[in-house]
């Protein structure tokens, strides 16, 4: 359902204001989302000075930086620092970036870092992804085949092997999915960008045999139409990727099997 | 996303802080123009009837839509039909599943928000 506002426990207040690095000249003001589930608070927003001459150019250097040296409270997941693992997903000046290859050279002014959007928080920039991962695993991302296994591997042409570039490069970050009102509403019955690009993944997939059941799966008045073409979720895609169009082509294929 | 909330974890923001970018800015106002133009079919309704009334009521109704409130509404009524149309068209294009690359969605972006002000005055200056 559609609530505007956040819960009474969700409110956010003005935190705490960390000191300044001494001797620093070159200083950057970050307001990150805090909130530990230890204290029984609400959630507060914190403000940390960062010393731009002594620091990496990505959100992510800035926030370990921040871990390092000032607070080792700061709670945020991140692994491979290039992109590829999609652990930093996080709401950074108003949109959502993976941190390790988003540039603080892209924001002007202060740095603004909240969770993912929407979301239960775990911890500080840390989101429950339960239920995301769980509609991810309810598209059944597998190869579905019903003819015999072959003796060697499921061949497939140059041409339909191309039709999962743009796809099998999502990384499952949940940058698009949270981004999506139509998520943000109807998240529980609405499978969001992030599943259905994958669930396209599979359906145009030529060696996969399960197409006609995908598509039934899909039918369905919340998993595959809340999308209302919004569009946040491709502008937002730190990789790139088109998931209104994949979600736009599946609605094609719905139409064209009845006609 | 209550039923996957353990314990008391809160909500993180979202309007709050998201800035939402000019193509979702026109995908809301898509559908509160389409909800204004039930209104104002309504109130074209409500002239038909009060010319079917009789003269007395009409002339009211008349007076009422010739203000300068009742004009703003009916301009405003007629940029919403004309909104809603060209981005409709737009909506179209989408759902044949073309029309998704970014740089061409923000042209479109302009060419709807400009074309349903043109589109207006045109209408305006044909029925003034």
């Amino acid at each position: 359902m559609v609530q505007l506002t956040l819960p009474k426990n969700s409110q956010m207040r003005t935190g705490k204001t960390w000191p300044k690095p001494e001797g620093a000249t070159n200083l950057r003001t970050f307001r990150i989302y805090r909130w530990s589930p230890d204290d029984g608070e609400n959630p507060r927003v914190d403000t940390y000075f960062v010393d731009m001459d002594n620091c990496g150019p990505m959100v992510l250097d800035a926030l370990i930086k921040i871990k390092n040296e000032i607070d080792p409270t700061l709670t945020f997941r991140r692994s491979c620092r290039e992109g590829i693992c999609g652990s930093c997903a996080m709401n950074i000046d108003g949109g959502n970036h993976l941190a390790c290859i988003f540039g603080m050279d892209e924001v002007k002014g202060d740095v603004n870092i909240y969770p993912l959007p929407h979301m239960p928080v775990v911890k500080d920039l840390v989101p429950d992804l339960t239920h995301f991962y769980a509609q991810h695993a309810s598209i059944q991302p597998w190869l579905e085949t019903k003819s015999n296994t072959p003796a060697k591997e499921w061949r497939q042409s140059i041409e339909d092997r191309e039709k999962l570039d743009g796809l099998y490069e999502c990384v499952m970050c949940a940058c698009c999915s949270t981004a999506c009102p139509s998520y943000w509403w109807n998240g529980d019955r609405y499978l969001g960008p992030a599943a259905l690009l994958h669930a396209y993944r599979w359906i145009i997939d030529s060696r996969d045999e399960a197409t006609g059941e995908r598509l039934d799966d899909l039918h369905d008045p919340f998993k595959l139409y809340r999308c209302h073409t919004i569009m946040n979720c491709t502008k937002t895609c730190p990789k790139g990727l088109n998931p209104a169009k994949a979600i736009a082509q599946i609605k094609k294929l719905m139409v064209e099997r009845v006609v | 996303m209550a039923d996957v909330n353990r314990g008391n974890r809160p909500l993180s923001p979202h309007l709050q802080v998201y800035r939402l970018p000019l193509t979702a800015k026109m995908s809301i106002l898509h559908r509160i123009t389409g909800a204004g133009l039930t209104l104002g079919a309504l109130l074209v309704a409500w002239q038909f009837i009060a010319a079917a009334i009789g003269p007395g009521y009409s002339d009211f109704v008349d007076g009422l839509l010739a203000s300068i409130l009742g004009q703003l509404i009916l301009i405003g009524s007629l940029w919403a039909l004309c909104y809603h149309a060209l981005n409709g068209i737009r909506h179209l294009w989408w759902d044949i599943g073309r029309g998704f690359d970014l740089e061409f969605t923000e042209k479109a972006n302009y060419v709807v928000l400009g074309g349903s002000v043109v589109l207006t005055l045109i209408f305006i200056l044909a029925i003034w």
